[in-house]
């Protein structure tokens, strides 16, 4: 009995803990003042552009009235606290969003000024442009060589044996894959390592030339030596395609990106030039954030 | 939290463990109890039925001298394949087997020595005649097929304990030991029970016959069921919206699979013969039966291996521009393949076993051709099992249990094969 209410009392402690954090948490600056977003949201040459985007989950609403550009050959990283609506912003900008049923985007989001959500649009060919590479690397259970064939072939970019066999070594060398995998070709995707796999998903976003590549969170699965890798890749990348990066890692964001978005509660806080928001943020809670004050 | 709490805890824990593993070592026996039920009753299930049905593989052969004489077989023109085809085949079997019991007068016991080989032996001779012509007019040794009641007591007398004589007498089984005296009786495999169709006389039964209808009758189910439930379970898993409609149809998938299969045994009585006017009988009707059964099997695994591929495969392929259909033919029917077919085998081999559904669509008749398409009657092997379950003869019951291991034999090597095509198909990702 004694120790059973010993837990009890441990239990008590822990939660009145928890709710002191809380409301500290709370105590930092509210979000429910923010009006609008601080610093340079929008830009003069942009791939695509997105204005008043609010998304829902069924009456739930995750995203209010984010505006912001993408920039041509841009890399944009978006940072937040989880749960925030990087992930559901992200997936609105190739419509990846369709698939959930419950999931309403309202808003104007376009592509080179081209409407993305109009509904005669097709999402095949919009998907071909703006390429997606996911948190958890997700190759096909097939050979190496058809992940990156994959997305060629699906779009007839090419008839011809000898040019996909092109495209496909091309991808990989950009994915700086190539060397590690051009005498296995045949052999199957599942069987490389975390980092290889993703890197292969990159390979096989970029074998259909795509113009934008969102990537949500890529390197969180992986160990510090491939993140590295991947990330000379953005850098590499970023010369021929626009980026879009989730990122929990303000360090890699801080490193791979060009300007800086940070979300707070499904609101766009601030975006600026990455290294003025890690030097000096305009807006404080996005200060609050990268001092590691919540998150 | 002190020490002394702590050391409490501890004590507390200790004191339960045993109870703990008591119970855990309780529970394990419990299972080891129901799987060795089940398989005491596997082995008391095959011990029966082989016990009672090996012989079954086996029949005895009676060796006579034959003498193949034109006049006997009424045969004036041996080319006229009308004459080859109706002689008096019996007639000569008749005569060497007076010749051979000379001391046998009276019609009655004539006729019981008639009865010592089966009455299909005429055939026999009709095809042997038929494929080597030059037979003709000659003496020939022949080893022809025992009477069912002889072969049943030969055999029983070959093995120790007690003889079984049924309807065989002192007199004929004093024939039968003289046959055996002189060798001039032989047990060998039974290839008629493989080759033969149905028969009234045990002797000449065989199962071919249902076996074809068997394979005819899965052969339909699988066309139609497999392809029409992957249809299904991909629709409903892939695009029906989730609404009232859809959860009402889900409902009644699941009902249906409970449903009695007589129930749709009438369902197909009504529909396919009554309505379409189809014939009874056929494999083509009873595979169009146990496809309405084997459906909501197959639907149902089919989606549960659907809903097993990971989401995150769906993602990549959209991702990358794939149409919703290419998606599913390229990546999610390939991976849920196993299951699906696991779901099929299964379905079918229940299907396969299944007997009240092709009673009430008469493929429980008498057939002794054996069906050569999906359009012939024919009867299946569960069936033709109930059929000779219920025959009095002593031969017949061999023959039941016969055909109970060959039903066994297809259901293991369907199984068998489910579970090698899912090891095959079976992809890590
Ligand atoms: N499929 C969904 N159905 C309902 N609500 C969802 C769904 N996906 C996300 N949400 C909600 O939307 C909000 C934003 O989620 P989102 O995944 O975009 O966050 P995130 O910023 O990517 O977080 P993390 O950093 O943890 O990935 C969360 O409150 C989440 O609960
Ligand atoms: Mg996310």
């Amino acid at each position: 009995m004694e120790a059973t209410a010993s837990v009890d009392n441990a239990a008590q402690a822990e939660e009145s803990k928890l709710k002191t954090m809380k409301e500290e948490v709370i105590a930092q600056p509210s979000v429910d003042d923010v009006q609008g977003t601080v610093g340079t949201p929008f830009v003069e040459n942009a791939k695509m552009s997105m204005r008043d985007v609010n998304v829902y989950y069924a009456e739930k609403q995750a995203i209010f009235n984010v505006g912001l550009d993408i920039g041509k050959n841009e890399v944009v990283a978006m940072i937040g606290p989880s749960g925030c609506g990087k992930s559901t912003f992200l997936r609105c900008l190739n419509r990846m969003n369709d698939t959930i049923d419950i999931c309403k985007v309202e808003g104007s989001l376009t592509l080179e000024g081209q409407d993305i959500y109009d509904p005669k649009l097709d999402v095949v060919p919009l998907r071909a442009r703006v390429g997606m590479v996911f948190q958890k690397p997700n190759p096909f259970p097939k050979s190496i060589y058809d992940n990156v064939a994959y997305g060629p072939r699906i779009h007839g970019l090419t008839s011809r044996k000898a040019e996909l066999d092109e495209i496909v070594e091309t991808s990989l060398r950009k994915a700086s894959l190539w060397d590690e995998v051009k005498d296995r070709l045949q052999a199957p995707g599942t069987g490389l390592s975390g980092g290889q796999q993703q890197r292969l998903c990159i390979a096989r976003t970029i074998a259909v030339s795509p113009e934008v590549i969102l990537m949500d969170e890529p390197c969180s699965a992986l160990d510090p030596i491939a993140t590295a890798k991947i990330e000379e890749l953005i850098a590499e990348l970023s010369e021929n395609f626009t980026i879009a990066i989730v990122t929990h890692s303000m360090q890699q964001a801080a490193r791979v990106s060009n300007r800086t978005a940070y979300f707070h509660l499904g609101k766009l806080i601030e975006v600026n030039d990455t290294e003025k928001v890690f030097t000096n943020p305009e807006h404080e809670l996005t200060e609050a954030y990268i001092t590691g004050r919540f998150g | 939290m002190n020490s002394t709490e702590k050391m409490n805890t501890i004590d507390l824990v200790n004191k339960n463990l045993a109870k703990r593993y008591r119970a855990e070592k309780r529970f394990k026996a419990y299972g080891i109890a129901s799987i060795g039920f089940g398989l005491l009753c596997l082995v008391f299930l095959f011990t029966d039925i082989i016990g009672k049905g090996y012989t079954a593989f086996v029949q005895s052969y009676i060796q006579l001298e034959v003498n193949l004489d034109a006049d006997t077989l009424d045969i004036s023109d041996p080319s006229d394949p009308n004459q080859i085809a109706g002689a008096n085949y019996m007639g000569v079997v008749k005569k060497a087997l007076r010749e051979r019991f000379p001391d046998v007068s009276g019609r009655r016991d004539k006729r019981k020595l008639y009865r010592l080989v089966s009455n299909g032996s005429g055939f026999d001779l009709r095809k042997m005649l038929e494929a080597d012509p030059s037979i003709l007019n000659t003496k020939q040794t022949i080893w022809l097929i025992a009477d069912d009641d002889i072969d049943t007591y030969i055999k029983s007398a070959s093995k120790d304990g007690k003889v079984f004589t049924g309807r065989v007498d002192e007199q004929a089984q004093g024939w039968v030991k003289s046959l055996i005296d002189n060798d001039e009786v032989e047990t060998r495999f039974n290839t008629v029970f493989f080759t033969n169709g149905d028969s009234r006389e045990p002797e000449q039964a065989g199962i071919r016959g249902a076996i074809m209808g068997s394979l005819f009758t899965m052969f339909v189910t699988l066309i139609l069921s497999f392809p029409i439930g992957v249809a299904a379970a991909v629709y409903l898993e892939e695009y029906a919206p989730k609404n009232k409609w859809t959860d009402l149809i889900e409902v009644n998938i699941n009902n249906l699979a409970a449903v009695p299969s007589i129930i749709f045994g009438l369902l197909g009585v009504a529909i396919f013969i009554g309505m379409f006017g189809m014939q009874r009988s056929l494999p083509l009707v009873g595979g169009m039966v146990l496809t309405l059964m084997t459906l909501p099997t197959i639907i149902i695994s089919s989606r549960a291996a659907i809903k097993a591929v990971p989401p995150s495969i769906r993602e990549a392929a959209l991702g990358i521009g794939a149409s919703k259909m290419q998606m599913i033919l390229h990546h999610v029917l390939p991976l849920a393949m196993p299951g699906m077919l696991t779901g099929a085998i299964i379905g079918l081999a229940q299907a396969l076993g299944e007997t009240a559904p092709l009673l009430m669509i008469g493929m429980v008749a008498f057939i002794v051709d054996i069906p050569g398409g999906v359009a012939d009657p024919a009867t299946v092997l569960p069936v033709q099992i109930f059929l000779w379950s219920d025959s009095p003869e002593r031969a017949f019951v061999e023959r039941t249990s016969a055909a109970i291991m060959v039903l066994l034999g297809f259901l293991i090597i369907m199984n068998a094969l489910a579970v090698w095509l899912r090891k095959r198909l079976e992809r890590r990702w």
